[in-house]
């Protein structure tokens, strides 16, 4: 027998706990805090161990170089790397009533998980242990929101957002910006990879995302194959770099070049 | 989350929460027509989905604190992560009693800082001087703070 009640839409009366409207402001907090941010772009692949955040933090550190004002968000946050791939110093990190100031390291501003957490320990939150599974992903989340919007990034041309393998991250991010960020993607040249990384560009087109192009790391070397060309042509995005091992900095100087994105303004 | 009085058809509003201090909350919600009062009870699991989402039942007590979920929630922070900037205040800072002092650092150093400014905050808007263990108990009850 139906209940024959209104249902939750129904139910318009104001509420003192407007939870609805604290998400809202939530999200507020994101936009507000990335309006001065020219782009933001997810770099990304399906797979793990390509080299996403050594590629992020080079990138990020020729962007310096060419005189872009850039930030790294390190996203991996239960195996942040960004830290000490942009040799960031350890010092604690000055928060003022209107944010936490993002540290700077080669002309790059960082904020990732390996500032905050003790050397060698994971990732671990206070709450019950019993189907954390539950929540952990929201705390996540929630991490990831507060890294976007109570840092002071200031004026950026580009804030690069280091995610980890898979594509979890990447819908959280999409879902927390006012529009999907731009991708940038990494593979190395193997089929296997290129199997993965088909998967997390075709999710983040199915999503709106604009896909800048493909980067194919540890190229020329052990691993064989040609995901990077396989891809771009598939996509019809550019390949944008092959990048081999030990690569001079010419290579990455030649990346920021062949990115497509212009100055904030311009 | 809405609760609705059947009998009447009127959204029930909210009254007060509790948070007892063993992982649970209570909050209870009123029927404005008929002053019926119905409890909702969260286990330690769902409690925790509802703090990991950023969000207070009952509305905010608080402005949101700078990165407030990951120095809250994080338990493997490093002592030094974080450094406090004195905030820009036209009354003087209360005093904190030698007792409030020790229970303050209690709190792990990741969360210290905003915690402190809480309850200086908490004191400071309502011209306490000095802040001793009975202050911040108050502040926790009237704040709903858990765990601080």
């Amino acid at each position: 027998m139906p209940l024959n009640i209104r249902t939750y839409h129904d139910l318009t009366e104001p509420d003192r706990s407007g939870l609805a409207e604290q998400i809202g402001a939530q999200r507020r907090r994101v936009a507000e805090r990335l309006a001065g941010v020219g782009r933001v772009i997810a770099v990304m692949s399906g797979k793990g161990g390509v080299g996403k955040s050594y590629v992020t933090a080079h990138l990020a550190r020729a962007l310096a170089r060419a005189g872009r004002a850039v930030g790294v968000l390190d996203a991996d946050l239960n195996g942040p790397t960004a830290a000490r791939l942009l040799e960031a110093p350890p010092q604690p990190m000055q928060v003022g009533e209107d944010g936490v100031e993002p540290a700077l390291a080669h002309g790059v501003k960082l904020v990732s998980m390996a500032l905050l957490l003790e050397d060698g320990k994971p990732l671990a939150f206070r709450g019950p242990e019993a189907e954390s599974w539950v929540w952990r992903g929201t705390l996540e989340a929630a991490a990831l929101r507060e890294f976007l919007g109570d840092v002071r990034w200031g004026a950026l041309d580009l804030l690069l957002v280091d995610l980890p393998p898979g594509m979890q991250r990447f819908l959280e991010l999409a879902e927390l910006l006012a529009a999907p960020p731009a991708v940038l993607t990494v593979t190395i040249p193997t089929p296997e990879s290129s199997d993965a990384v088909r998967r997390a560009l075709a999710a983040a087109r199915e999503r709106g995302a604009a896909l800048l192009g493909v980067v194919e790391n540890m190229a020329g070397g052990a691993f064989p194959g040609d995901a990077g060309e396989v891809l771009a042509r598939e996509f019809g995005i550019p390949l944008l770099a092959r990048i081999p091992f030990n690569p001079p900095s010419q290579s990455w100087d030649d990346l920021r070049s062949a990115l497509p994105v212009r100055r904030s303004g311009s | 989350m809405k609760f609705l009085c059947v009998e009447c058809d009127r959204q029930m509003v909210f009254e007060e929460r509790e948070l007892p201090g063993d992982g649970t909350l209570a909050a209870a919600f009123k029927c404005p027509k008929c002053g019926r009062v119905v409890a909702m009870l969260t286990n330690p699991m769902e409690t925790q989905l509802v703090q990991s989402l950023g969000v207070k039942i009952g509305g905010r007590t608080l402005d949101q604190a700078p990165m407030e979920t990951v120095r809250g929630m994080v338990a493997t922070g490093r002592e030094d992560a974080f450094a406090d900037q004195a905030p820009r205040a036209t009354t003087p800072a209360p005093k904190w009693s030698g007792d409030a002092e020790a229970r303050l650092a209690r709190v792990p150093n990741f969360v210290r800082g905003m915690v402190k400014k809480i309850y200086a905050d908490y004191a400071r808007e309502r011209g306490i001087a000095e802040i001793t263990p009975a202050v911040m108990d108050t502040a926790r009850a009237e704040l709903g703070l858990e765990g601080m």
